[in-house]
């Protein structure tokens, strides 16, 4: 298998606090990667260094073999990493339609087209409709985002990312908040993601986990604590007391 | 209902939002209408199209990008003396190409300044466009020998447009010429603010952290409106000399970037006409109100400010909010029901 994102070394320092400590995590192509680990562990720090909202103190990240470690965010969603945050970030004033073509517009190259009006040329329409068909987001895609349903605003924070057509999406939290009667939505678009796009999830529902993830990555304190399959995970004695000791603080 | 015709009801909403509103072509119209029913207030009627132009530039940045600026004169100022500087050395004798010289001047001033003001909070951005303007005003006085210091550029002979018409005391050329200009570059902003790089601002304005995560490139955005936007600043200055054959540090003070933000929000940021309303407000205030009292006249526009700010409650910018929504809702009930009947005409 071939290795679709790689970190070498990977450091993150907030002054005196180390967020991410000689990470070196593999997300092979095509994998249900899911990334876990205690509260404060690093994981959306992580994302945000992939992603190239942080930059690293140190070491290097590596899509499909290429150095991304000095690339702006925008530069890589072009390049195929796009995300979903764990509290949404959404456009409030914008629809659905606006949300999610503005991602494709960017994807086909005529986002900074200012002849044009938005809707226009059709493919650009076509594609909008493909995703809130699949999405379910058609019934509300005239309304304004932020008098959506929590649900569907979470639905729309997936489709956005995917509209970029990534080759590696990552997913932070994506059912977090969700009531238990939408949570099926969001399994079921997760599950149903196209197989060749590379995935990383974070998530503290272990259920999601342990459905979705055929490899899972734990990280404590900043580093890379262990990694396996989801069975050698939920036997491993370390993990357990990981979460254990955390739910003991907790 | 198919994907075909999803995919059409997709395309024609988003095509929608850019189409033209009834109160629009009303707006127009009567701006039309003033050439031939106000002949007697043509001067004031051209200071107006001059400032809503101005406005307009604001509102580019302001209302579409979330830049806010308190150094707009910079450009405007910019724009006055090139203009004038053309006129009156007989560089370019043509006032309408002039005109574009002097914007496309501005817009280049507009492109070098634009990397200062990426980066930061609205306080930032406030701070450094008013250093910019500051520094530009003491940079035209200090250089006396071109600019005319404090005296101001004199010696402006205005040529007849495009050869043909001459610029009169009463200000009919002038009001035409400047309407022209307005709605010509109206009709360009409006078309960029509609299209997917105007949308895209927008939602750099909305939520930048996830513009840039679809793909956006945000300084790269900014830059291009910042600069259109100066180019719009400097055409307005360049009028301004055009039509009163002079022009001066004024052009330069911080009272003008202050006045423009004023005008902007008491016609509402982010649609436009925010900027063209504000400009027929303030100066009809202006006149009407300094007539009465005229020393005093700022303090009625003082409490017309401090009214819309603590009617508009959460955000400055967005008081006609409510009324626009209304509005935008009325009309698309009105579509809607237009479009139900004729899908029935189509089925019997």
């Amino acid at each position: 298998m071939t290795v679709m994102l790689e970190t070498i070394a990977l450091e993150k320092r907030f002054g005196g606090l180390v967020a991410a400590s000689n990470v070196a995590l593999k997300v092979e192509k095509g994998a249900r990667h899911a990334l876990i680990g205690p509260n404060g562990a690093g994981k959306t720090t992580l994302i945000n260094l992939l992603t190239g909202v942080l930059r690293p103190t140190a070491g290097r990240i590596l899509l499909d073999e290429r150095d991304i470690t000095s690339l702006k965010p925008h530069s890589r969603v072009k390049l195929g990493i796009a995300r979903t945050f764990q509290i949404n970030q959404l456009f409030a004033d914008l629809t659905p339609i606006e949300t999610v073509s503005l991602a494709v517009s960017e994807r086909l190259g005529c986002g900074k087209d200012w002849w044009r009006i938005v809707g226009r040329p059709r493919q650009v329409s076509d594609e909008v409709v493909k995703i809130l068909e699949n999405f379910r987001l058609v019934d509300v895609m005239h309304e304004r985002t932020a008098i959506l349903p929590y649900g569907k605003q979470r639905l729309l924070e997936i489709a956005v990312a995917v509209a970029s057509a990534p080759r590696v999406l990552l997913l932070d939290e994506p059912a977090a908040g969700v009531p238990e009667d939408e949570r099926h939505m969001i399994l079921d678009i997760v599950a149903g993601l196209p197989p060749d796009v590379t995935v990383l999830l974070i998530e503290h529902d272990m259920d999601l986990v342990f459905q979705f993830a055929k490899f899972i990555s734990v990280l404590v304190n900043g580093v890379l604590f262990v990694e396996g399959s989801p069975e050698a995970i939920a036997r491993d004695e370390r993990v357990r007391q990981v979460y254990l000791g955390e739910a003991g603080h907790g | 209902m198919s994907q075909q015709s999803l995919g059409e009801e997709v395309a024609r909403r988003l095509v929608a939002r850019a189409s033209w509103h009834p109160l629009e072509i009303l707006f127009w119209a009567a701006a039309l209408a003033s050439i031939y029913v106000l002949p007697g207030r043509h001067l004031i009627l051209t200071e107006i199209a001059i400032l809503g132009l101005f406005a307009l530039s604001l509102d580019l940045i302001l209302g579409y990008a979330g830049i806010v600026s308190l150094g707009q004169a910079a450009f405007f100022g910019f724009g006055a003396y090139t203009a004038g500087l053309l006129a009156k050395h007989e560089l370019v004798s043509e006032p309408l190409l002039a005109m574009i010289v002097s914007g496309v001047a501005a817009a280049l001033l507009g492109f070098v300044t634009s990397f200062l003001v990426l980066r930061g909070s609205d306080l930032t951005r406030i701070m450094v466009t008013l250093g910019v303007a500051l520094v530009l005003r003491e940079i035209a006085n200090r250089y006396a020998w071109l600019t005319g210091g404090a005296d101001g550029l004199q010696g402006i002979e205005i040529n007849p447009l495009l050869g043909l018409y001459r610029f009169d005391m009463y200000g009919h050329t002038a009001y035409c010429y400047a309407l022209g200009v307005l709605i010509v570059f109206f009709l360009l902003a409006r078309r960029i603010v509609h299209s997917p790089f105007g949308l895209s601002l927008q939602s750099i304005k909305g939520n930048p952290l996830r513009a840039s995560a679809v793909g956006i490139p945000i300084n790269g955005r900014l830059v291009a409106i910042y600069t259109i936007a100066a180019g719009y600043a400097g055409i307005a200055g360049a009028l301004l000399t055009q039509t009163t054959a002079f022009t001066s540090l004024s052009v330069l003070d911080f009272e003008r970037s202050a006045d423009l933000l004023l005008v902007l929000i008491i016609g509402g940021a982010g649609y436009l006409y925010g900027g063209l309303i504000g400009a027929i407000l303030f100066k009809l205030m202006q006149d009407y109100l300094a007539s009465l009292t005229p020393q005093y006249w700022p303090f009625w526009i003082g409490l017309l400010l401090v009214a819309i700010v603590l009617i508009g409650r959460e955000r400055i910018t967005s008081w006609t909010t409510p009324i626009r929504s209304l509005l935008a809702r009325l009309d698309w009930r009105a579509r809607r029901a237009a479009s139900a009947v004729a899908v029935e005409g189509q089925g019997s």
